[in-house]
């Protein structure tokens, strides 16, 4: 393991050579670099870091980094990254995915990656809407947003993403918006830095199959409050608030998930072999 | 060691009972004193669904010699009562002339047990319970059998120490007298020494007492396996709990994971990051994990799936033994997707495929499926104290840059396997990748890339040396009984009674399921004249997965039927004398 030199690295030292495919104007650009530039701030070296993903156009972002990587399969980014940081705790682990992977197919990790409370952080880029299979509702989708495979709207309440964090555990909850590059940059290093699940929905706009989230760059602004330790007011705010607050909504001290790995035997005990004798 | 020369003897009995009467905890207690003694045997189960108060039946052969199946036919069934005995019977027949223990109290014995023409002795159980402070009829129980089969009060006195003594004094004294009055009552049962064991053949040092599902997991942690994580289903549950205490002991640790598509997708990121992995689930889970498995393959991550097989589709009857998850195991991936099964022979095999799973998993970087079964899994047996195996997981990995040559996660190597770059080395860094690729790890949409690619993770498999393990052969003969599993040690039994007759038969089992082993089966089989293929399933999967891969010589019969009730020795006996004898 490399010890960390502080600021020896850029933003460019955790970016691949790989173009991305994303469509021109897609909000997971700025992500990618307030990614990079976040990592970059925190000086870890990118062989530490693994960002893991799964299915989806922002799910694509691991290949984009030059650290490792796993694009797995649609809505396991959690478990994967949780098996990871249980069996190397040394590791800076990010789980990154869309609203689709993490809400819907992956919703129930989501659940118990919270309560479980792992150091890990955890990025959506949500967009309320399927990107990669070309715009069907998301769980954050509207629910009278019409679309072919749903004319007319889901008419479903959307699910509120901090919320459920914030109830089922999670020890640190942020908004932010893809397009604030700097405020975005700054809560991803305190996202990582914070113990336990951090998690960090991130608005990131399809301009391919939601056009009008064009406006969201007018439309968020920043939570006019200090992030809170105590869940309930920060469930009263989250609640209440019209979707677009960012920032810091809540800083826990939770007890992080206990690593029981140490560094692995290299040979199986032999009294687990006397526990068979008589 | 001292070898007498004595006759084998093995005894079968059933002790039965309603769930919680108690009846696994007499027949793991008579287990462990027997080994003590000396002895070796197995002891299997045979539970309802329902948690309490449906049926238990603790099925146990005790012999003076290694044993490693059922008998098909029981000596002696001994019930603390008949609730539901109806469900279960038909597992544990008694032969004629043999003998059955009930209770007056509890009214005549179901003509379904007795049919047989077995003889009835009655004992008040109860009664003899009731009269110890705080007694338990499953103890009388205990000391009955351990009376008729000619257990020493001493060798029962250790074991219940040992088992109950965590419960206070108090509990050890009215268990161990319920135990007398039950020898006591044996005593005067007038049945002499018929189901004495005797002294021990072969007296041994360091014998173990293990089920097939703790022997998979100490399998899997000699192999080199430092991370679980899992969901509980039965009869898999036993793998993950003993994992879950053993895996700390070596610097590992097990993750209960919120359903079967989290634990397949813990065990991958823990194996992405340098640590041998496992997870056991049973058919529903397996079938939850089958999407991740087809990632494993392609992002080449090695990885051990143990499926404890049980009777399906769906639910089925869970805790019951069935061979019918193969096709999912060997075909249910999704795309082109070549990995390894293998399947235990015997309980104390579960230890050695286990080891091997790992091992091949590491050198391959491939998923490994290991097919046990309920039969397997939760049979305890006393067996000889079993060798340690050299297989121990080796994963060729990357050192790190040495020059500033590139480092290829997926290069195209002779024997198919790539250095694979653990998190933390510098210069290492790639995004492992269920879409298709390029050498380097690239998402790629070609034809050539689909193309190599398929054909590296392919040669990888095929070419790969699995060398003696790919199964076993007992005995010579051009009769062949072919079976795989649970089914192997009745398949032997069977081949031990036909000897006696003169009939000379050859037990053919591979242990390597995918990919098929031409070589070693085809020339196994290459002299047989009859071919009779023994499986738990009602489809025939077995035999379907044979003929897809290879011309069986001869003439072949199948034999199958699907779980509960399993396939014996006695029947198998029975097929191979009509063919041969028509
Ligand atoms: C098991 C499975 N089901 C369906 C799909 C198809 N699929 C790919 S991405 C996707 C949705 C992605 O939406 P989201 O996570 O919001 O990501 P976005 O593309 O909007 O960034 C779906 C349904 C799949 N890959 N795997
Ligand atoms: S479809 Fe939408 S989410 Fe996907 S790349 Fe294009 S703009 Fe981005």
């Amino acid at each position: 393991m490399n010890a960390p030199t502080l600021n020896a690295y850029k933003a460019k030292d955790y970016r691949s050579e790989m173009d991305p495919v994303w469509c021109p104007g897609c909000g997971d650009y700025h992500v990618l670099m307030s990614l990079t530039k976040s990592l970059a701030e925190l000086g870890t070296p990118p062989e530490d870091i693994a960002v893991i993903s799964g299915i989806g156009c922002s799910s694509r972002i691991p290949a984009y980094t030059n650290c490792y990587g796993f694009h797995g399969v649609h809505g396991r980014s959690l478990a994967l990254a949780t098996g990871l940081k249980v069996a190397r705790p040394d590791l800076t682990v990010l789980a990154m995915s869309g609203d689709g992977d993490g809400f819907s197919i992956g919703g129930n990790h989501f659940l118990h990656a919270c309560r479980r409370n792992i150091d890990i952080t955890y990025v959506v880029m949500d967009n309320r809407v399927y990107g990669m299979t070309k715009g069907q509702p998301s769980p954050t989708t509207e629910p009278d947003w019409d679309s072919a495979m749903s004319p007319g709207g889901t008419g479903m309440s959307p699910f509120h993403p901090l919320v459920i964090a914030l109830a089922s555990g999670a020890n640190f909850v942020a908004r932010e918006f893809s397009g604030d590059i700097k405020s975005t940059t700054r809560t991803l290093v305190e996202a990582v830095n914070h113990p336990g699940f951090s998690f960090v929905e991130i608005l990131s706009p399809c301009v391919t199959f939601r056009p009008d989230e064009r406006e969201w760059k007018n439309t968020v602004h920043k939570a006019p409050v200090e992030p809170t330790d105590d869940p309930a007011r920060a469930a009263r705010r989250i609640m209440t608030d019209d979707g677009m607050n960012t920032g810091i909504l809540y800083r826990g001290d939770r007890r992080p998930y206990h690593m029981q790995m140490d560094e692995p035997a290299a040979e199986a005990p032999e009294h687990l072999d006397h526990m068979f004798e008589i | 060691m001292t070898q007498q020369k004595r006759p084998k003897k093995s005894v079968s009995f059933a002790i039965v009972g309603s769930g919680g009467a108690g009846a696994l905890t007499a027949g793991s207690i008579v287990l462990e004193a027997a080994g003590q003694t000396g002895w070796y045997g197995m002891m299997n189960r045979s539970v309802g669904p329902q948690i309490r108060g449906g049926e238990a039946g603790a099925l146990l052969r005790l012999a003076n010699h290694p044993v490693d199946c059922m008998n098909a036919e029981f000596d002696l069934l001994i019930a603390i009562d008949w609730k539901n005995v109806e469900r279960f019977s038909a597992e544990m027949p008694v032969r004629p002339g043999g003998t059955i223990i009930a209770d007056p109290a509890l009214g005549d014995v179901p003509e379904i047990v007795t049919r047989s023409g077995a003889e009835v002795k009655l004992v008040p159980i109860k009664d003899l319970a009731a009269s110890v402070k705080g007694g338990r009829a499953n103890m009388v129980a205990a000391g009955l059998a351990a009376q008729l089969i000619g257990l020493t009060e001493e060798a029962l006195t250790e074991i219940v120490n040992a088992r109950i003594g965590a419960k206070g004094e108090a509990a050890v004294a009215n268990s161990l007298a319920c135990a007398r009055a039950g020898m006591q009552a044996a005593a005067e049962l007038g049945l002499g020494n018929t189901l004495e064991i005797g002294d021990a053949y072969q007296q041994e040092q360091g014998r173990w007492l293990i089920t097939g599902n703790e022997a998979v997991g100490l399998g899997a942690v000699r192999g080199g396996v430092r991370f679980a994580a899992g969901y509980p289903i039965t009869p898999a549950t036993e793998v993950l709990e003993w994992l879950a205490a053993a895996l700390p002991e070596a610097g590992g640790t097990l993750v209960q994971a919120e359903d079967e598509l989290a634990s397949v997708n813990m065990i991958l990121g823990a194996s992405f990051g340098g640590r041998a992995s496992i997870t056991a689930t049973s058919g529903p889970g397996l079938s939850l994990m089958i999407e991740t498995l087809g990632l494993a393959v392609a992002s080449e991550i090695p990885l051990v799936v143990v499926d404890v097989m049980r009777c399906g589709p769906s639910t089925g009857i869970a805790t019951k033994s069935e061979q019918s998850d193969l096709n999912v195991a060997v075909n249910g991936f999704h795309g082109d997707a070549p990995h390894v099964v293998v399947a235990p022979i015997s309980v104390a095999d579960c230890l050695y495929t286990a080891q091997w799973s790992v091992y091949l998993a590491e050198a391959m970087q491939t998923p490994v499926i290991l097919l046990s079964d309920q039969a397997l899994g939760q049979s305890r047996v006393v067996m000889k104290r079993p060798a340690n195996l050299s297989f121990v997981g080796k994963r060729k990995t990357y050192a790190g840059a040495s020059a500033d040559d590139r480092y290829l996660r997926y290069a195209l190597t002779a024997d198919g396997v790539s250095e694979m770059a653990i998190p933390g080395v510098t210069g290492g860094q790639h995004t492992a990748d269920g879409l298709t690729h390029s050498v380097s790890g690239a998402p790629s949409s070609s034809g050539v890339d689909q193309q190599e690619q398929m054909d590296k993770r392919r040669r990888k498999i095929e070419d790969f040396d699995y060398g003696i393990h790919w199964g076993e052969t007992f005995g010579e003969g051009k009769t062949v009984i072919l079976t795989w599993g649970s089914l192997t040690a009745p398949a032997r039994e069977a081949q031990r009674r036909l000897a006696e007759e003169g009939i000379a038969v050859k037990v053919v089992a591979p242990r390597l399921l995918a990919p098929f082993p031409h070589e070693g089966l085809e020339g196994a089989l290459k002299d047989a004249e009859r071919i009779l293929v023994v499986e738990q399933s009602h489809a025939g999967q077995f035999r379907t997965y044979l003929r897809a891969n290879t011309d069986l010589p001869g003439e072949a019969r199948h034999f199958h039927r699907p779980g509960p009730n399993l396939i014996g020795a006695r029947e198998i006996t029975q097929q191979i004398k009509d063919w041969v004898n028509q």
